[in-house]
């Protein structure tokens, strides 16, 4: 079984918000919603600064709670460790909203919880997520950590890393490369 | 992939060649369509500009097809009730009052009182069209309010332009030096991507910015230089290069013309010199300096792209040339390589008129080393005075908005009172398009051919731009615009193809491919025309100056009257209670054309005004608010967001362009953020080409009232 799983240099991303587009157009994402975003951090004082750019989206954690806390099962983990909703088990109670760290979720306008799929749709026909493959500076890796000579275990393995609020214990796999 | 071609195959998707028109990169893509409706448009691998990949504003360029607020019918401008109005019109009746009026300037002042501003591909129709009728004065707001400085330094010194895309080869580079220049906030697409190559790859980046920019983020240096003083630390680090013995001496002794004047001349600028000026420390200049040298010739001082800052620009472009000079990064891996040249024949049209007068004539004496016409200067000409013997009384605007693009907003409206007509070809309303007499709505790029992108660049490249859509609404190709245009002036035979489709084959059969074919591949890259990149070890090279030599001293300026060498002059600094205004870019939207677009409107709604922490503190200004802006001419700004950080100096506040929309028209961007064009009430003009400098603008904080 895979483990599907990003990577986002922080070195290489200039925030440009390809990735939000892209993910918008890709996925028929109403206009006023997205799916993924772009956060800019800034650490100290002029002019001892250090900015830190990051694409964000729902972490398809390991120990996911929007799934735990969902009471009709439609928050589920599918193949490869993929977060999924099932609209249409979907009531909108919006528990998993309150549940998620990352607020990684919102309410489609059709009344379902919507969020990240890792374009679940291309990468069962072999391709990467729309936001990794649009990406203009290449600073999106996805893949199988399974695999250890995929591009994405070489990243991590070789670069340093973090990832998002790692005390909330979720084990994300979304990972930042710094 | 197999799914997506069987898709493909049985009609579910549908793509259709483009080059992108969200920005002037022109990177190509495919449209796709699913279910016959518009899905998305994705980067062309086969295209050098995009490598594949478009930046937000091509993912986003659907929302430019989509958005409801478009021109939908040609607009004339009538009288109603003593109200002015705007009255839907059909095409002939549009067509017909426009090629009128053209006729009576012709007859009463003559051709060449008709001017044309122009940005964006069907822009090239449209001066087919006015240099047929007898005018010459074709100008963009692209040359004296943005790169035209930085085209003529080069020029200057190495005898050519840096040209778009940049010949810059960042991607090779070990060490780049960034002036105010936006990489990563400026989505210049495949400058972006080479940058981030660069990075990734441990490039040396040394970035010189009043503000912590996204480039700066990515430095190694970043220098936080007091604004308006970028020439003395180029000065200073030239002043280490040569007094170090830095230089690449074969390449100095080979090609170069003028060392030991410019040896002479900035004896006295040293760092110490800069430091008081600039506020960069002098071990920091040289540090950087000996970094430039370490790398050279892979460093590459980059030109920068709008460099119209304080009317000494050409000069201090100059200088960055200089130093490229003697890094010896002209001409070598790393530096700047020689672009190749694309060629595609034309069709055989009658030889265009001689005219009698061009924009010249309006400015006597002034701006000898301009190569192109000034909208800025067209726009000063169009109001009468006793200096000149005609003023401009026709203007054909297609796709620029003057009153957000020029500086000194109230100049370009009090010039529009002075015509007799003007036209705007435009795909959305927007400021000008309220001033026009007529307004044609144009369609946009996704439902129209163009003329073939021809790129230079390594390998130099050609694209087809077919239309996905049909046109919306009553939306026609500029094409066509024209053409029906030159049939009502007699000048049909400008235009010998009767659609843009057999002109396209006519060229493309010339070089052994057909229109058919390019709707297929979309991009080809022409090998044949390839030129060598670089210039090989002690090669005899003769530079197209007037020295044949790369002139660090500029035979040119000297003949004209100017320093023949770049001399540091200080400029004005804000009052006691002001701050500098500067302004950028975003990389989601290009200046005010995209954002009332619906993709990227929500990716950044409106701009923010940012403000140094203790600054703000002093004011009492929180994160969040929102201020407006009055700048020393007491003009105010529409009410803006304060963006209080740590990322600008204390004495400079900075603003996104193209935001503060004032036409109700666009009902997204309406009223969103503030526009820096209103507060740029003043310019220094450059002596040399006649380029705006608009950093020369001081705002002070007026609160809200609620």
């Amino acid at each position: 079984m895979p483990r599907y799983a990003m990577a986002i240099d922080t070195k290489r991303c200039v925030g440009c918000a390809d990735c939000v587009v892209a993910c918008q157009t890709e996925n028929d994402v109403p206009i006023g919603y997205c799916r993924d975003w772009i956060v800019q951090e800034t650490t100290g004082s002029f002019p001892e600064l250090y900015l830190e750019i990051r694409s964000e989206r729902c972490n398809h954690c390991e120990d996911a709670p929007c799934v735990r806390t969902c009471p009709t099962g439609a928050s589920h983990i599918a193949e490869g460790g993929i977060v999924l909703v099932e609209h249409d088990d979907c009531i909108g109670c919006k528990a998993c909203i309150e549940s998620c760290p990352y607020d990684a979720r919102f309410v489609h306008p059709e009344g379902y919880i919507d969020k990240c799929t890792f374009c679940i749709h291309r990468v069962k026909e072999g391709k990467d997520p729309a936001c990794v493959s649009v990406c203009p500076t290449h600073a999106m890796i996805f893949g199988d950590l399974e695999d250890p000579n995929s591009e994405i275990s070489r990243a991590l393995r070789t670069r340093k890393y973090k990832v998002l609020i790692p005390e909330a214990g979720t084990t994300p796999h979304v990972y930042y490369l710094l | 992939s197999k799914d997506e071609q069987n898709l493909l195959a049985d009609g579910k998707i549908e793509r259709t060649p483009t080059y992108c028109e969200m920005c002037f990169w022109k990177c190509a893509g495919w449209v796709y369509k699913k279910d016959g409706k518009p899905w998305k448009i994705i980067g062309n691998p086969d295209d050098p500009n995009s490598r594949g990949r478009f930046c937000p504003r091509g993912t986003g360029g659907i929302g430019a097809y989509t958005d409801p607020d478009r021109l939908k019918k040609p607009l004339l401008r009538v009288e109603k009730n003593g109200k002015q109005v705007f009255k839907e019109v059909s095409w002939d009746e549009a067509l017909d009052f426009i090629a009128g009026r053209m006729k009576d300037i012709a007859q009463k002042h003559g051709p060449e009182c008709i001017a044309l501003f122009s940005h964006g591909s069907g822009g090239s129709y449209f001066k087919t069209l006015l240099h047929a009728f007898g005018s010459n004065n074709v100008a963009a707001p692209s040359y004296a309010q943005c790169r035209g400085p930085r085209e003529e330094a080069y020029m200057l010194t190495f005898g050519e332009a840096v040209g778009s895309p940049e010949r810059t080869d960042i991607i090779n580079a070990k060490c780049l030096v960034l002036l105010g220049s936006h990489i990563g906030e400026n989505m210049h697409n495949g400058q972006v991507q080479e940058f981030s190559e660069a990075v990734a790859h441990g490039a040396t980046v040394i970035t010189v910015d009043p503000r912590f920019s996204t480039a700066a983020s990515k430095s190694k240096y970043w220098l936080p230089i007091k604004p308006g003083t970028d020439l003395a630390l180029l000065l200073a680090w030239i002043h280490v290069i040569i007094y170090e013995e830095l230089y690449d001496k074969e390449y100095v002794k080979k090609y170069t013309f003028g060392f030991e004047q410019l040896k002479e001349a900035l004896k006295d600028k040293t760092p110490e010199w800069a430091y008081p000026i600039t506020t960069i420390k002098p071990h920091v200049i040289r540090q950087t300096a000996r970094e430039m040298a370490k790398n050279a010739p892979a460093t590459i001082v980059h030109p920068g792209r709008h460099v119209t800052w304080y009317g000494d620009d050409t000069q201090r472009v100059r200088a960055g040339a200089i130093l490229n000079a003697l890094l010896g990064s002209w001409g070598r891996r790393g530096g700047f390589y020689f672009p190749s040249k694309a060629h595609l024949p034309k069709m055989p049209i009658p030889k265009f008129p001689n005219v009698k007068r061009d924009w010249r004539k309006a400015f006597p004496n002034k701006y000898p080393v301009a190569h192109l016409a000034l909208s800025s200067g067209i726009c000063d000409a169009t109001i009468p005075s006793p200096e000149r013997e005609c003023s401009f009384k026709g203007w054909i605007v297609y796709g620029t908005n003057l009153p957000m693009t020029l500086p000194q907003p109230e100049k370009t409206l009090e010039a529009i009172q002075h015509l007799e007509l003007l036209v705007a070809i435009d795909i959305l309303p927007a400021e000008i398009t309220g001033w026009a007499d007529v307004v044609l709505p144009e369609c946009t790029y996704l439902e129209r051919y163009d003329n073939l992108r021809l790129s230079p660049g390594r390998v130099p490249s050609i694209a087809l731009r077919a239309p996905a859509f049909e046109p919306k609404y009553e939306s026609k190709p500029a094409y066509w615009m024209a053409r029906e245009l030159a049939k009502r002036l007699g000048l049909e035979d400008y235009f010998p193809a009767k659609t843009i489709e057999e002109y396209l084959d006519y060229q493309l059969k010339a070089i052994g491919s057909s229109l058919e074919e390019m709707k297929k591949i979309g991009v080809k890259l022409l090998p044949e025309e390839a030129q060598k990149l670089y210039l090989e070890d002690g090669e005899d090279f003769e530079f197209p100056t007037p020295t044949g030599k790369i002139e660090l001293y500029s035979t040119i300026l000297d003949e004209y009257g100017f320093d023949p060498i770049p001399q540091y002059t200080a400029h004005e600094e804000p009052p006691e209670g002001y701050y500098r205004l500067l302004y950028g870019r975003a990389p989601m939207h290009t200046f005010g054309r995209t954002t009332n677009n619906p993709n990227l409107h929500d990716l950044m709604e409106e701009n923010t005004v940012w403000i140094n922490s203790k600054v703000a503190k002093q004011w009492g200004i929180k994160n969040g608010e929102y201020i407006t802006l009055e700048n020393q001419d007491g003009v105010r700004s529409t009410p803006v967001k304060a963006k209080v950080t740590e990322r600008i100096r204390h004495d400079a506040v900075f603003m996104v362009h193209g935001f503060g929309h004032s036409d109700k028209r666009l009902r997204r961007a309406y009223g969103k953020g503030a526009d820096d064009q209103r507060l740029i009430t003043r310019v220094k003009i450059d002596p040399l080409m006649g380029g705006t400098g608009m950093r020369v603008n001081f705002v002070t904080f007026r609160k809200e009232e609620a």
